[in-house]
């Protein structure tokens, strides 16, 4: 038996991170924060019409200790803010978030005393979707997105402390 | 329809302040000294046994600056009426009502919440839509449009 090839036929090299990038971005399993319109979006994109699983990313877990992507979808509010970041908290890194729609990235039209500003407000966010509420494809385009930024250069950093805010005055627009 | 405005004029007089009939909603104004009363006797006799909801209004400009709102309905006879008790902004004291309709509860805790009205005797009057915490009352008309407050760190889950 002819030997002395093995190392041009059948394997490939690489680097320990980039192989286990390569494994987080297509297994992605996500944590749905829903709180509002967005979240019965997001039922559309896990179904089978928009399928998510078409990007490793259908495997939707009620515990954010068995998740690692975050899905904030909806409106949050002061009082549900402390909740939010717990539950980010309590998901083991690496851990990423996106912000799927107008509330959850900026408020929305919601510029009230009760409404936070965006939840980049608690906790880090790494990939914004404008609409309200968004299409599915442009949560798949979030996705792909959020794939790149894992095996990209700029890979996130979940654990970046976000100083408490303390009570202001906001320009009246 | 009339009849039930007219009844409570009857019954109670001087504690009816005003009365008004606006396409079929039935308004009474009345002192808050007679609301136990009022609502006892709606309640009892007329058979009023659903409180569908209450809640405060801010008039800045009256002196009395505080309304308070009950909407009843009859499940039997399918009538409304509507009640409105005033209270200065000094002295915004109501009797609860929840010894007569349960649901009182939790809107009386909202109407304390959003505008600061303190209902006496309720069991337990904390803040129900906004937080621990928050400062002032944020459906008066005084309450600053562009005030933000601190955004509150996790509790304790037990209470």
């Amino acid at each position: 038996m002819a030997r002395g090839n093995e190392f041009t036929d059948g394997f490939l090299t690489t680097r320990l991170d980039e192989v286990v990038a390569w494994g987080q971005k297509n297994s992605l399993w996500p944590m749905p924060f829903g709180t509002a319109c967005c979240a019965i979006e997001f039922m559309g994109v896990v179904s089978s019409h928009f399928d998510i699983s078409r990007f490793g990313a259908e495997l939707v877990r009620f515990s954010p200790r068995q998740a690692d992507l975050m899905m904030v979808m909806g409106t949050i509010t002061y009082k549900m803010a402390p909740i939010l970041k717990r539950v980010w908290e309590q998901m083991s890194p690496p851990k990423w978030c996106i912000a799927m729609g107008a509330c959850a990235s900026s408020g929305g039209f919601y510029d009230n005393y009760s409404t936070l500003q965006g939840i980049d407000e608690i906790i880090p966010v790494d990939v914004y979707i404008p609409g309200c509420p968004p299409r599915p494809e442009q949560v798949l385009h979030a996705v792909l997105r959020l794939q790149d930024k894992i095996t990209g250069k700029d890979r996130p950093k979940y654990d970046r402390v976000i100083p408490i805010l303390p009570a202001r005055e906001v320009r009246n627009s | 329809m009339q009849q039930l405005l007219d009844q409570l004029k009857q019954q109670f007089g001087d504690a009816v302040i005003e009365t008004s009939s606006f396409r079929g909603d039935d308004t009474a104004v009345i002192k808050v000294s007679h609301l136990i009363d009022v609502c006892r006797y709606l309640q009892e006799s007329c058979s009023m046994n659903f409180l569908m909801d209450v809640c405060g209004v801010d008039y800045p400009e009256r002196k009395d600056r505080f309304e308070v709102v009950y909407h009843m309905y009859s499940q039997s006879t399918r009538k409304r009426i509507r009640l409105k008790v005033r209270v200065t902004e000094a002295d915004p004291h109501v009797p609860t009502v929840i010894g007569i309709w349960k649901s009182a509860n939790w809107f009386e805790r909202e109407a304390f919440d959003l505008f600061g009205i303190i209902f006496d005797g309720h069991p337990y009057l904390r803040r129900l839509l906004t937080y621990e915490g928050f400062e002032g009352h944020a459906l008066r008309k005084d309450y600053p449009v562009n005030k933000r407050q601190q955004i509150p760190t996790p509790i304790s889950l037990l209470d």
